[in-house]
Parts: structure tokens; C-alpha cells; sequence
């Protein structure tokens, strides 16, 4: 991919979500890059972004490097250690020679698990492997976390990762290994090399791969038919003696205590009908009865 | 880093070695090559890991300390520069406010060993509750300002930093922003030199501020301020960079970085000292092209400068004078300006990315202490740290956030009005109670405020990653240390309602919380339990969900723990709940919520 001698700046950007290691794929290739005798800019981003949040990191090398961070649209590799994550930043890939390198494993955010209608899925990401590949320049998409997790460690999936990257740059393998062992924990060392060697040996079998778990983790939601339902929520005044148990157990937070410290409904469109408070209410005050919507025949 | 820290310093790296640094480990190498003996500072994303870095330099060359503030930090600089040895603080540009009482007369006062302080500042708000613009500090207290624009810069200005402070008897800033602090780059590293030390130079006039001889000193900075604009028009520090003539670009910092990118045939003037400015290099740089144009991020300080001179410059009408500058930013201003062709935007991947907000960690203590907040519906004063996170779903339950240790006396404030009818609850974390919380207490206590206040206790400074405190027994090279006792602290303030209560115990949180807010008057409440990551990772036998049973109430999602997402399984249209093993901690919180009992620990 690089040819003889790089005469122009390369492009990597790394993606993940905080904790995966994102940084420290950036620093083995910033340091596998300056040792080579290129010039190196590894910019990266962190504070509330480690707190589970996406965390990317520009490396870019080249016989001068000025620009930290990689224009929107230059990246020449895109490396993304979370699904979601990649897709994220899959606009700033070089539409026409842009390689993609993505583990397929997901990790769902709690955020994207807040909605309690019925029938409601998690907002995650619902584009697939096969959609994506398609319309990308060259790319891989593979079970990082799944090889790693075989090896006996799925946190190195990072360095399977690293072992794909490596087929698409021009840096000699030792080079490679060398430098992981020595940032890597001394205990890890042995995991981190085999895990190299896996996603290199994975990466060299074709340029648009998927690896074939990554189809199974990527299946579309099966149907399942939830009737639409309206809820009636009663309240036996004479029966609550206001302890506000379903006050603060409701996970809509939608009762509260009235002026007579007696338990009410105050916000009854965030009222799903779940049932809690009546099943927590120790003195059998509230019932909640759920009665399937007929729908209108068309 | 603090496990790093833990373990035996190793060997400098020596002159010669070449390696990519961030901004921040450009900076401590700087400093200890420069042969300070001093540095001390409160950590504050981004400037935290210069200290740790000068702290990974031997003991016997440097003392390096976490103070508890930026101005005790900045106090101690100081005074190490009163006894004569070069002194060293670092500071995030909030953390210069609180410094800014002791910066203000000692830039009358000048230095003896030379005086160093790198700021930090945070354009587009990373991790901060404002991006306001240091370089105004530097002008505003008259001590020079060097703006480095990668590693090596960062490391080299550091060094001339001390030589300047010492040559013109000032302070001298090093200014950064979050991109060259968290930015490595390639960096040739150098020798360190060993400046003798000079003697506590007895000098009252020049050393004690009384207003005589600070009428005195406010000339001698007019004059040095004279000095030294002469002394930085033929100064390297400040470099032209001859180009096409037609338009040249003045900038300085990170920002020459994104116009040699997008433009690099420009002439250009390279600032790498942004106050004071070198008006005869301007002057003779702006007479010698057509168009003017200044790249700096947020203030235009060096435009209105060039305005006040009389020259024609442009800048913020084409350039935004908030957030954070990027290529495409610096592009698309100098489109605007009619300098560049417009970027064409060919991005053929066009859907809605997925939310993924910043949360609290899996087993994170905050997060029980925040539930009981928002089920006992208090008005809360709110303060710096990781759990500000908690002004969001699902535990929506801060109110207000202004600034470190702002929390306490802000419930005082509220207290006063008189108009709140929820009980008052300020909540701040054992760092930021040490930072700043003190005097506030003292005042609820002494004005006799009926409020409650949280210290919510984790042992540790933990939004910045974990750095040390007088309140967790260690110093910061991990020697042991006097650890503060919280609840003979606040006792010896005269609070006399006071209990401490384990984080991970929902039941008696809520009631203690609760006899607290009845308490008249002012009342404490300690959570105790450590930080899930720092100084230790911990990680406990997970807990899992039994899926027969789980009534997909989800009354267990209302923590936000991030191990905790939707199963394959249903239960009355909703999704069941999982548990990931791999993140769970074990902290039993959740188990506490259930209401099937269908959360127990992996067998």
C-alpha cells in the first residue's frame, strides 16, 4: 500500500469505546512509525471520554507531519475496535482507497436500552457487516474479540487487531512485535504476540472479509408482535398509608406523593404499564390492568 | 500512571533519545532538563499528566507534590523560586482563576530562581465547564507567553521558559490546549543542566507587597514589559516564514499546525510568544504582504493587538471565536475569506451515529448515592468530578454546577433566598471538598444554613485518573502520607450532625439521607467506598440475571451501570435484563433493586 518510500502523510484512525485499548494500538504504531524514521502525530482526546465513552485517535506519519488531528475525508485506514464505532467515523474514510479494519463485536451502551414501550429493541447500530463492506475500498471485518477470547484473553483483541493492520502496512512483522511486547504488561506478552499473528494471518486471506460469526452477531431482530396496550393505573386512596415504596421504585418515576400523602399517578404518558409498583405495594393499593389495543381493521 | 508512578522511577532516557511525547511528557522533560528542583500542582484535565511525568523523574533531581489547589500549588512554586531554585506549576486554564490572586502580585514581584507555569486550556470543552482564553491572563498580569505547536516546542520552550524568567525577572506561562497536551509527536530529547542555586535574596522592597513598594514594582513590570518586545523582535522564538506574498498568515500554537495543512504556500509569521507581541517583526512582516490574516483559536487577542497598531488585519470575521480549531475548521474560515477553494463534502456514508454518552463506571459508588438523591427529590447543588455525569438519565438528579468547591456555599445561597422547598443537598467528591470545600462549610456552619452536605467519598481524584490527596495517605510518588480523617475534619468545623454511610448499602443510604435533610441546621453525610478504577482496579464475582424469573421491570437500569443491557429474552413486550460478567464489579447494587430476586453472584 505504501509503496517504495511514503511521500506523502498517511492517515490512521483508531476508534472504540473507552477502556478497549484504542490508545495503546496509537501509541505502538506512533512508535513502530518514528522508529522507521518518519515524522509521527498521535493526537487523542481523553477526560469524560474514558468513562465508557467513544474514544479515537489520529496517527498520522510522513516525511512531515503538521495537523494533529486527520481531515474529514483523508483517512486511509480506518481501524475500529467497536461495530458501532466505525460506523461512527466511517465518513472521514478516503471514499475511493479508504481501508476499513473492524472487530464485530458490539457493546450496547445502557443508553441505548432506555426505551420501556413495548416492543421497543435497543438503539443500536442496525447497519450489517455485508452492507458495509459492500461499499467500502477494501475492508475486514472480523471477531477480535472472539479470536482474542480463544487465546485466553479477549482484552488483546486490540492486538489482533494490530495483527490486520499490519498486513496493510509497510512495516517489517518484528518491527511489529517487538514494539507490542514491549508496551504491553510483561505478563501478557505471550497472548499479545499469538493474538498478533492470528489477525495477521486472518487479514492476509483477502482484501473484503468477513469473518463468519460476524454475520451471526449482526442478524436482524426477530418479530416478535407486542400488542400496543392502554394502561389503567388505579389508586386505593383509603388502602396507602403514603411509604412512597412506588414513588421511588417506578423506573419512569412517574408517581408521586399528592398534598394528602397519598400515592398518585402524575405523569400518566410515561406510564408503561409494567406493573411494578403494584407487585412492590405492600398494602395492595395499586392495580394496573393492561388492555390489548384492538387495531382498526384496514 | 499511578501504577506506572508506584513502581521505581526509571532512568531518564538520555540526551539524544528520540521518541514520540505528548505535549504534557514534552513539558516535564522540559522542566527537568531545565534543572528545576520544585514543581507542585492540583491535577485538571488536560494539564494532569505533566506532574505525573515530572514525577517519573528521580526524586533527587526534582521534589514534585500534588498540592490541594492551583493556588497552593502555584504558592508553592513560589516559594521554592524565593529560595532560589528554578520552580515549576501546571494548572488547566480554570485552575489559573484560582491561582490568579497569587500570579497577579508576583508578576510584580519577579523571580529569583526562574518561575515556570504551564496552562492548559481546553478549546471546544473536552473536559471543563468553559474554554476561556489564558493568553488574556498573560496579558493581564504582564508575564510573557509561550505558545509551543508540537513535542518538540513544548519540551524546548520549556527550557528557554526558565532562561526568560530568570533573564527578565518575571514568571513566564507555557501555554498548551488539550490537542498538543494529548498529542504525541516525535522528540529528540536533550541534556539536563544543573543551575546552582542562588540565595534567598533578602529584598523587601522587591519581596513584600505593601503598597509602597508595590507602587514602585508596577513600573519596573511597564518597563520590563518595554524589554522585552524588544528582546522578542529578533528572538527565534518568533519566526517568518516566507511564502506567497499575497496573503500572510499570522498564528501561533496548535493553530500553524492547521495553516501549514491547508495552506502551506502562505507566508507566514510563526508566533511563539503571543504576549508580549514583537510589534517591529509585525510591522515589518505585514508591510511586506498583501492581506493580513490571524489563525488563533477562541479571543482575538493578537488581532485587536494588530488593530490597535493601525494595521489592516482580518481574522474573527471569517474565523469562529469558539471551540476548537481543526483543518477543516481553518479551511473552511480561510474559504470564507476567499483564500482557499471550498471543501467539497463527498462523505458517501451518511447515517445517524449511535448515542454513546460518557457514564459511570460499572459498580461506580456515585451512583447509588445519586439514585437515593433523585427518589428523595432534593434541589442539588452539584460540583466538579465524575459525578456530574448524574445530571443526565437515569439518574437526573444535579441541578447546578458552576466550579470546584462551588457546590456547599451555592446551597447556602439557595438556603437564604428562602423560596426552595426541597430539601437542599450540595454534593462534592473528597478532592474537590480538600480543593475548595472547606471555607464553604465553615461559612454554611457559621451562618447556620439549613443544609445537607453529600461528601461523597471515593479516595481518590477520580475524573482526572486518579491522582493522589491528602485524604488518601499517599503523596505523589506513592510515599505515605498523613491521611485526612473526614469526619474529625468537619466535626472541627463545628458540623455537629455527621455519619458516614457505605455507598453500596441503598437502604441505609436512603434513610441516613433522609435524617439528614430532617436535621435543622447544617448536616454531613460521608459515602464511603473506593473509586471501581483507581488507585486499584477492582473486581469482585460478577452477578448475573436468572432470565426465568426477570420480570423486565427494569427498576435496575435506573442505576445507568453500563454491564447491565437488554437480554434476547422478553417478558410482557420488554426486553429482559443481562448482565456482562466481563464488567460487572459485584457491587450488589442492582441485586438491591430487584424486585424478582432474580440477580444473584455466578456460582
Amino acid at each position: 500500500m505504501m509503496g517504495e518510500k511514503l511521500n506523502r502523510t498517511m492517515n490512521v484512525l483508531i476508534v472504540g469505546v473507552g477502556g478497549q485499548g484504542v490508545i495503546m494500538v496509537s501509541k505502538v504504531l506512533a512508535q513502530l512509525c518514528q522508529a522507521d524514521g518518519h515524522d509521527v502525530k498521535q493526537s487523542e482526546v481523553h477526560g469524560m471520554a474514558k468513562r465508557g465513552g467513544g474514544v479515537f485517535s489520529h496517527v498520522r506519519f510522513g516525511p512531515k507531519v503538521w495537523s494533529p488531528t486527520i481531515p474529514e475525508g483523508e483517512v486511509d485506514i480506518l481501524v475500529a475496535l467497536e461495530w458501532a464505532e466505525g460506523l461512527r467515523w466511517l465518513k472521514h474514510l478516503k471514499p475511493d482507497t479508504g481501508t476499513f479494519i473492524a472487530d464485530c463485536q458490539k457493546i450496547v451502551p445502557p443508553f441505548a436500552c432506555r426505551n420501556r414501550k413495548r416492543g421497543a429493541e435497543p438503539a443500536y447500530a442496525p447497519q450489517t457487516p455485508e452492507e458495509i463492506i459492500e461499499q467500502v475500498h477494501a475492508g475486514y471485518v472480523m471477531d477480535a474479540t472472539g479470536m482474542a477470547a480463544n487465546l485466553g484473553n479477549a482484552r488483546a483483541s486490540n492486538t489482533v487487531l494490530l495483527g490486520a493492520l499490519s498486513t496493510v502496512l509497510d512495516f517489517p512483522e518484528e518491527a511489529w512485535v517487538e514494539i507490542i511486547a514491549a508496551t504491553v504488561p510483561a505478563k501478557s506478552v505471550e497472548v499479545n504476540r499469538a493474538a498478533f499473528a492470528e489477525g495477521r494471518a486472518w487479514a492476509m486471506g483477502g482484501e473484503k472479509r468477513i469473518d463468519v460469526t460476524a454475520s451471526g452477531l449482526h442478524k436482524a431482530h426477530s418479530e416478535v408482535h407486542h400488542p400496543q396496550v392502554d394502561t389503567i393505573l388505579e389508586i386505593t386512596e383509603e388502602w396507602c398509608k403514603g411509604c412512597d415504596i412506588c414513588v421511588k421504585m417506578c423506573p419512569e418515576r412517574c408517581l408521586r406523593l399528592n398534598d394528602r400523602l397519598k400515592a398518585e399517578l402524575a405523569l400518566p404518558d410515561l406510564c408503561t404499564g409494567c406493573q411494578l409498583c403494584a407487585w412492590l405495594c405492600p398494602d395492595q393499593a395499586i392495580s394496573v390492568t393492561n388492555i390489548p389495543v384492538t387495531e382498526p381493521a384496514e | 500512571m499511578t501504577e506506572a508512578l508506584r513502581q521505581t522511577a526509571a532512568e531518564p532516557s538520555p540526551a539524544g533519545a528520540a521518541r514520540p511525547l505528548t505535549g504534557n511528557e514534552a513539558i516535564a522533560r522540559g522542566v527537568w532538563e531545565a534543572g528545576a528542583r520544585v514543581a507542585a500542582a492540583y491535577p485538571g484535565t488536560p494539564s494532569t499528566e505533566i506532574l505525573e511525568n515530572v514525577a517519573t523523574y528521580p526524586a533527587s533531581d526534582i521534589h514534585a507534590q500534588w498540592s490541594t489547589n492551583e493556588k497552593t500549588g502555584m504558592d508553592v512554586a513560589i516559594g521554592a523560586s524565593f529560595a532560589g531554585v528554578r520552580a515549576f506549576t501546571a494548572m488547566k486554564h480554570v485552575g489559573l482563576n484560582v491561582a490568579a490572586d497569587a500570579l497577579m502580585s508576583f508578576s510584580y514581584i519577579g523571580v529569583n530562581g526562574g518561575l515556570v507555569i504551564a496552562i492548559c486550556d481546553d478549546p471546544g470543552i473536552h473536559s471543563s465547564q468553559n474554554e476561556q482564553d489564558s493568553r488574556i491572563y498573560a496579558r493581564f498580569a504582564q508575564v510573557p507567553v509561550l505558545e509551543p505547536s508540537d513535542g518538540q516546542e513544548a519540551l524546548d520552550f520549556t527550557r528557554q521558559a526558565f532562561d526568560l524568567s530568570e533573564q527578565f525577572d518575571t514568571p513566564v506561562f507555557v501555554r498548551s490546549t488539550t490537542r498538543l497536551s494529548h498529542t504525541r509527536s516525535a522528540v529528540v530529547m536533550g541534556a539536563r543542566e544543573t543551575p546552582a542555586p542562588r540565595a534567598f535574596a533578602e529584598n523587601p522592597r522587591k519581596n513584600v507587597m505593601i503598597p509602597a513598594h508595590a507602587r514602585m514594582q508596577h513600573g519596573v513590570v511597564l518597563e520590563r514589559e518595554r524589554r522585552l518586545k524588544d528582546w522578542l523582535a529578533d528572538n527565534p522564538l518568533n519566526r517568518v516564514e516566507p511564502g506567497d506574498t499575497s496573503v500572510g498568515i499570522i498564528t501561533s500554537g496548535i493553530p500553524y499546525t492547521y495553516v501549514k495543512e491547508v495552506m502551506p504556500d502562505a507566508s507566514v509569521l510563526k508566533l511563539g510568544v503571543t504576549w508580549p507581541l514583537p510589534d517591529r517583526l509585525i510591522r515589518d512582516f505585514c508591510a511586506g504582504v498583501e492581506r493580513v490574516i490571524v489563525v488563533e483559536e477562541l479571543e482575538p487577542l493578537i488581532e485587536d493587538a494588530l488593530k490597535a497598531m493601525g494595521i489592516p488585519a482580518e481574522g474573527k470575521a471569517f474565523f469562529p471565536r469558539e471551540g476548537e480549531f481543526s483543518p477543516e475548521v481553518v479551511h473552511d474560515a480561510l474559504a470564507r475569506a476567499g483564500l482557499l477553494v471550498p471543501r467539497v463534502n463527498a462523505a458517501p456514508f451518511e447515517f445517524a451515529p449511535m448515542v454513546r454518552p460518557p457514564v459511570l463506571c460499572a459498580g461506580c459508588p456515585h451512583a447509588a448515592c445519586f439514585m437515593a438523591l433523585r427518589a428523595l427529590d432534593a434541589r442539588v447543588a452539584g460540583d466538579i468530578g465524575c459525578y456530574t455525569l448524574a445530571v443526565v438519565e437515569p439518574l437526573k438528579s444535579i441541578d447546578t454546577c458552576v466550579s470546584m468547591g462551588s457546590s456547599i456555599a451555592n446551597a447556602v445561597g439557595m438556603a437564604k433566598a428562602g423560596t426552595e422547598t426541597k430539601p437542599i443537598v450540595a454534593t462534592i467528591g473528597d478532592s474537590t471538598f480538600l480543593h475548595s470545600g472547606i471555607p464553604p462549610l465553615i461559612d454554611a456552619v457559621y451562618n447556620g444554613a439549613d443544609i445537607t452536605v453529600f461528601l461523597l467519598d471515593n479516595h481518590i481524584t477520580a475524573m482526572t485518573g486518579g491522582q493522589d490527596h491528602p485524604g488518601t495517605g499517599r503523596t505523589l510518588r506513592g510515599d505515605p502520607a498523613p491521611r485526612v480523617d473526614f469526619v474529625d475534619l468537619v466535626k472541627s468545623l463545628g458540623v455537629s450532625w455527621v455519619q458516614k454511610v457505605d455507598s453500596y448499602d441503598t437502604a441505609t443510604l436512603q434513610r441516613t439521607l433522609r435524617e439528614a435533610m430532617a436535621h435543622k441546621g447544617v448536616s454531613v453525610v460521608i459515602s464511603d467506598r473506593p473509586c471501581v478504577l483507581d488507585p486499584v482496579r477492582i473486581k469482585g464475582p460478577a452477578m448475573e440475571v436468572e432470565q426465568d424469573s426477570c420480570i423486565a421491570c427494569q427498576a435496575c437500569m435506573n442505576l445507568g451501570c453500563p454491564a447491565i443491557t437488554w437480554s434476547e429474552g422478553w417478558h410482557e413486550g420488554r426486553h429482559k435484563v443481562k448482565i456482562d460478567p466481563e464488567a460487572c464489579i459485584g457491587c450488589s447494587l442492582c441485586a438491591q433493586l430487584c424486585t424478582s430476586h432474580s440477580i444473584r453472584p455466578i456460582h
